[in-house]
């Protein structure tokens, strides 16, 4: 069908754009970009920042493109001198309540505002500042809140409650008071984002147009571990990583640059760079027994749910406590690999684990705290993961050692953890940890490869995929949801079934925290959008395709992997370093 | 942000909850109500209103921190609101406020040590024609002389 489309005029010249779109979106089909603070692509118009302002024709009126409809044989000024004076009074009144420490600011750069006052050549404070809640939140230890930078555009709120549907954000207060917080006073009432439901996704990060919320920085840390000659330190890089970091350096969107990466990881000073899609096939072998033993053997209950997302984990505990049961108890692919790298890669290197130092580069601000979240991520006796680091520190890391990025030679990884199947690369978008785990399941109830290991049904930005796979007769009913705002469709199902004694709507279910997946996680570079998604996304199926081994259990170092060391999956030794386990906690204990 | 001990929510509270449960524009009104009970939202109430109406405490808090009504620490009482609307505040609010500070030893939004009063400013009481005017748990007190305070105040 084709979409109604509607004639205007923007700036004297005539447009034609799908009707229902708004004058923002219809000047950016047109090639003019019309300025906005709060208007994000990912999220409704709130009308907050008032920068995207426009004139009709004929009417003196300043109208919010954001939230304005375009409709047929309007004529829209966009920019004139009336406009852009009033644009720049609106940004200097935001920056009355913004202070000037750009430079000690770690959005410095690629901060939108910033952006805008210097498009607006603003080089004096026509207006009293006054800056209000200067107390730092670093409860989490994963992001930090500075309401004293936040300019109340309200994305951070509109992602964390409506997308995510956490609400651990909220705004608090009215007018020159109001401020963007959990519920509760951080400088009155000690009420802090640790004490909240967040769930440190970080996607407030990822929206946030100012350094008011920002990833918890551990670049200095792991410089000082890097420093101390004792450390024997390793690193791993997640899936998402490889197709984002580029975009820091001047790369098209979703380039494939893995083994650049464990190039850069050397030089940074790693002494072994290992692949958490190394982790990620491990996972899936333990995940897909799993899953056979309780589709097939009847050993637990159903659905199966993923249980790679450290935010999702961090949810269900939270809001989701009748999910528990149905978990996977396998510990995400990073922890696995850092369980791996202290105990199997330590034997086999006659490496004392106590020197051994994992850090993990992570597309994710969550896995700062997954990586101490209970007593089974100290399965080898030490901490298993170190310390977790986002593809936005590790960029910054790789401009402080002066690395020519570009221009590195590729490299391979420490074969023992770093060689990966197909399944294992596309862990990072949305349905690809299914995909994976179908492909080994199949395999390891009709003791064969599918014939094409690409499972259409399961891919894509749709927020729940549900569908049907056929294993030679027996139909496996699966669910794909994505944005912690899309998982309560799947989950009331589940829980009403359970509740009912009724059969189950699915067996098998994933869920990844963030929109799209880790291609678009907390700790990805800014700017994301579906079109960025979809490319980033691209990016893996592509890897996919150019592993010879597609499938996980085909890897020959994990069969290496379990011959030498793990025995069988689901095994004692793979219980104790791979597997978790689950608590319903409790938000707001004060 | 303070508690009460002892939590159980009110008859009063519980019955309106029942009423209103399932209307649109319940949590203000359930909000209204539990001020009415209590004097202010105790923490703890909320979280437990959070939990009987399926409402994320964020929400709460984002109402009850939004409208001057709700407050959110305990208060006297007695609550003495001076209007500082435009009338009053020409005839004199200020000194009002200043000579009650200077009688009962607490300022604005404070609540005396025995907690018998609190006081407040508002805005217009609506009867602009008796300026300056103060009200005491809603008796309206017009054409205030400061001499007349302590007066006023004994009779609570």
């Amino acid at each position: 069908m084709q979409a109604k489309t509607i004639k205007a005029k923007i700036n004297d010249k005539n447009v034609r754009v799908p009707a229902g779109l708004s004058i923002l979106d219809a000047a950016k089909q047109a090639h003019i970009r019309i300025p906005t603070l709060c208007k994000h692509p990912d999220l409704p118009a709130t009308a907050a920042c008032g920068l995207c302002i426009v004139k009709i024709k004929g009417s003196k009126k300043l109208l919010r493109s954001c939230c304005t409809t375009l409709e047929d044989g309007m004529e829209i000024i966009t920019h004139d001198p009336e406009i852009v004076e009033v644009r720049k009074t609106v940004l200097e009144l935001i920056l009355s309540n913004h202070p000037n420490d750009c430079l000690q600011c770690g959005r410095s750069y690629y901060c939108e505002l910033q952006k805008l006052t210097a498009d607006f050549a603003i080089q004096e404070e026509l207006f009293e500042k006054v800056i209000k809640n200067k107390t730092k939140d670093i409860s989490t230890k994963s992001i930090v809140l500075e309401p004293a930078k936040c300019i109340k555009c309200g994305r951070c709120v509109e992602v964390c409650q409506q997308i995510q549907d956490v609400w651990a954000l909220g705004f608090l207060g009215r007018g020159i008071h109001m401020r963007i917080a959990p519920a509760g006073d951080l400088e009155t009432a000690n009420i802090n984002l640790a004490d909240s439901p967040c769930v440190r996704c970080g996607q407030c990060s990822a929206h946030c147009p100012t350094g008011a919320i920002f990833e918890y920085d551990q670049t200095e840390s792991t410089w000082a571990k890097l420093r101390d000659e004792n450390n024997y330190c390793v690193a791993q890089i997640a899936p998402a990583v490889r197709v984002a970091i580029g975009e820091s350096f001047g790369y098209p969107i979703g380039t494939n640059l893995t083994k650049k990466l464990y190039a850069v990881l050397r030089r940074l000073g790693f002494k072994a760079v290992f692949d958490t899609n190394f982790g990620a096939d491990v996972t899936i072998i333990e995940e897909a027994t799993e899953f056979v033993q309780r589709f097939v053997h009847k050993k637990g209950p159903l659905p199966l749910i993923t249980s790679c997302c450290p935010s999702w984990v961090d949810f269900m505990e939270k809001y989701i406590h009748g999910a528990i049961e149905f978990f996977s108890s396998c510990k995400s692919p990073h922890e696995m690999v850092g369980a791996l790298a202290k105990t199997y890669f330590a034997e086999k290197n006659k490496i004392d684990p106590k020197r051994i130092f994992v850090v993990s580069i992570m597309p994710c601000t969550a896995k700062k705290f997954e990586i101490i979240r209970s007593k089974e991520m100290f399965s080898s006796g030490q901490q298993d993961v170190d310390l977790s680091l986002t593809t936005r520190e590790l960029a910054r890391m790789i401009r402080q050692a002066g690395i020519d990025f570009k221009n590195l030679p590729d490299e391979e990884p420490d074969h023992i953890l770093g060689d990966y199947a197909g399944g294992g690369t596309i862990f990072g978008t949305t349905g690809g940890v299914m995909e994976a785990a179908l492909r080994t399941a199949y395999n390891m109830i009709t003791q064969e490869n599918l014939k094409n290991v690409e499972i259409d049904m399961v891919r894509g930005l749709q927020g729940v995929k549900e569908g049907t796979i056929n294993i030679k007769g027996t139909q496996v009913k699966v669910a794909v949801a994505h944005g912690l705002g899309n998982v309560g469709y799947v989950m009331n199902k589940v829980l009403e079934a359970k509740k009912n004694g009724q059969d189950m709507p699915y067996h098998f279910i994933e869920v990844m925290a963030c929109s799209g997946g880790c291609v678009a996680g907390g700790g990805q570079p800014y700017g994301v959008t579906d079109d960025l998604r979809i490319k980033r996304a691209q990016g893996l199926y592509q890897d996919d395709r150019d592993q010879k081994v597609r499938c996980c259990h085909d890897n020959p170092y994990i069969q290496k992997l379990y011959d030498e060391f793990l025995g069988k999956p689901l095994s004692e030794k793979s219980h104790h370093l791979l597997h978790t386990s689950y608590i319903a906690r409790k938000s707001y204990l004060k | 942000m303070e508690t009460i001990k002892n939590l159980e929510l009110t008859p009063g509270l519980l019955d309106y909850i029942a009423q209103w449960k399932d209307k649109p524009g319940n949590l203000i009104m359930i909000l209204h109500k539990a001020q009415e009970e209590y004097g202010f939202i105790p923490r703890n109430v909320a979280f437990k209103l959070a939990e009987v109406l399926d409402v994320p405490l964020a929400k709460i808090y984002g109402v009850i921190t939004f409208y001057h009504y709700f407050k959110l620490e305990k208060r006297g009482k007695n609550i003495i609101a001076v209007c500082m609307g435009t009338a009053c505040y020409l005839k004199g609010g200020e000194d009002i406020i200043k000579e009650l500070e200077t009688i009962l030893g607490v300022g604005l939004n404070d609540m005396t040590p025995d907690g018998k009063f609190s006081v407040e400013a508002v805005r217009c009481l609506g009867c602009c024609g008796l300026a300056p005017v103060m009200s005491i748990n809603g008796t309206v007190y017009g054409k205030l002389l400061k001499s007349q305070l302590p007066e006023i105040l004994s009779k609570y």
